[in-house]
């Protein structure tokens, strides 16, 4: 195995395309434990931690560009991201220890291709963006597009993620994460549920989106859920036909962490209760 | 497989080495440079024991790359006493008998006083949700929480 610093996004495009089985390195909480566990062996590891703007939080067009070593801690530690996507911010800071979030990354995150990644399911509410450098040069995608299956992404062998734009938040919105695990801290997703919402000025929901993880090989967005919100104040209705929809759209598998049972269960309560804290957010009153 | 050379800082000391491409800052710490104060529990960023800060952000030494330590500062365990004075923290987990086997000790240690720099009065569920990344199976958790409880009062005594 080698290990290069790429010196910009082209060069680790470069170094990609050359090597046999190489992988990136931002945070490594995932792929120093692969390699450890002998599920990877790169010949070439390319570390983007030296790229220009890889460890920067941008605003951009009225949102957030962040970079993609830009870890959970520093991510927590911005006033200004927090305030305009709490739920995002609180997604990432639920991966892993202190320590895994002083090194892990929302671009990892969503790169390991984990169907119970927490950050995921926020970043499709949010209708983030990703930033790809690749043989053709730059471009941007919708984040469900880079979603494929268990441990697989759309992304191709030398295509780099090089940053996630989070847009504008609009008037009166929030967002919020929950997810279920059977300890408090340190645990992977037995499910997890994301709301991002608008109200307009009496209180009615004007837009809403809502994505789940860990309970379909991918997470997914749900639009029947959405639908279910909006036009709303989130009456008990409401929730109930959103947790039905959330559920309806579920198709887990049984393992040791839950049942198919109880994920698609709990999965309704949990965009039920998300929803009630995005609405808060965005200065509703329930 | 061609060794990396690497300049950082281990505890305010220049420090160079060779490593191995994939060996683990964990490794090159205990193995090469005999910085054994630094544990290896699981080596898959589960347990804490192998906590170090890098650039003053607590992290796992197994989950770090030796090359990737090329410029920037590490501390570790050998680091937090001032010759033969104990951190607050230190001294109160001895005090207080918050250890038994000590295998998680250094990390703990490592972890509670880069808590204590960054939050000088942390409620006990902060102090549980900072350490949780530190598995104890001996001690159990509570006499440790109180031990940095009392660190941080003392050390916020000494501030005043």
């Amino acid at each position: 195995m080698r290990y290069v610093r790429a010196k910009d996004s082209q060069d680790a495009v470069s170094l990609m395309a050359a090597a046999m089985d190489p992988m990136l390195l931002a945070g490594g909480t995932d792929l120093l434990v692969k390699m450890k566990l002998g599920r990877a062996a790169p010949d070439l590891v390319v570390d983007l931690k030296q790229i220009a703007g890889m460890r920067d939080i941008s605003p951009e067009a009225g949102g957030f560009r962040i970079g993609a070593a830009v870890t959970g801690a520093e991510m927590g530690e911005s006033d200004a991201l927090m305030a305009a996507w709490p739920g995002v911010v609180d997604a990432v800071e639920l991966i892993g220890s202190t320590q895994v979030q002083g090194r892990a990354t929302m671009v990892g995150n969503l790169c390991n291709g984990s169907p119970a990644a927490d950050s995921v399911p926020a970043l499709l509410t949010a209708e983030a963006m990703v930033r790809i450098t690749g043989a053709n040069g730059e471009r941007d995608m919708p984040v469900a597009e880079l979603l494929k299956g268990p441990g697989e992404t759309t992304l191709q062998k030398s295509d780099i993620v090089t940053s996630i734009w989070l847009p504008a938040r609009p008037e009166r919105a929030g967002d919020a994460y929950l997810r279920f695990i059977p300890r408090t801290e340190m645990d992977i997703a037995v499910a997890g549920a994301a709301v991002s919402l608008s109200l307009d000025e009496s209180g009615t929901v004007l837009a809403a989106r809502v994505a789940l993880g860990a309970v379909a090989p991918t997470a997914i967005l749900v639009p029947e859920a959405a639908k279910a919100l909006i036009g709303s104040r989130l009456e008990a209705p409401a929730l109930e036909a959103c947790a039905a929809a959330c559920s309806a759209a579920s198709s887990p598998i049984d393992d040791r962490r839950g049942t198919a049972e109880f994920r698609i269960k709990v999965v309704g309560v949990l965009a039920a209760r998300a929803a009630k804290i995005a609405y808060n957010r965005a200065g509703g009153s329930l | 497989m061609s060794k990396v050379h690497v300049s950082t800082s281990i505890n305010g000391d220049e420090v160079e080495f060779l490593c191995e491409p994939n060996e683990t800052l964990l490794d090159v710490l205990r193995d090469r440079l005999n910085l054994t104060g630094v544990k290896e529990g699981c080596g898959t960023g589960d347990c804490g024991a192998c906590s170090v800060t890098l650039d003053g952000r607590l992290v796992c030494a197994c989950l770090v790359l030796g090359a990737e330590a090329e410029g920037h500062a590490i501390e570790t365990i050998e680091g937090v006493a001032v010759e033969d004075e104990l951190h607050p923290v230190q001294r109160h987990i001895l005090e207080q008998a918050a250890l038994q086997c000590g295998i998680c000790t250094p990390g703990i240690v490592v972890a509670a006083k880069a808590l204590l720099e960054k939050n000088a009065d942390p409620s006990e569920s902060e102090i549980r949700y900072w350490l949780a990344g530190n598995l104890c199976r001996c001690t159990g958790y509570d006499k440790i929480i109180r031990a940095v409880q009392s660190a941080a009062a003392e050390m916020r005594g000494a501030q005043a």
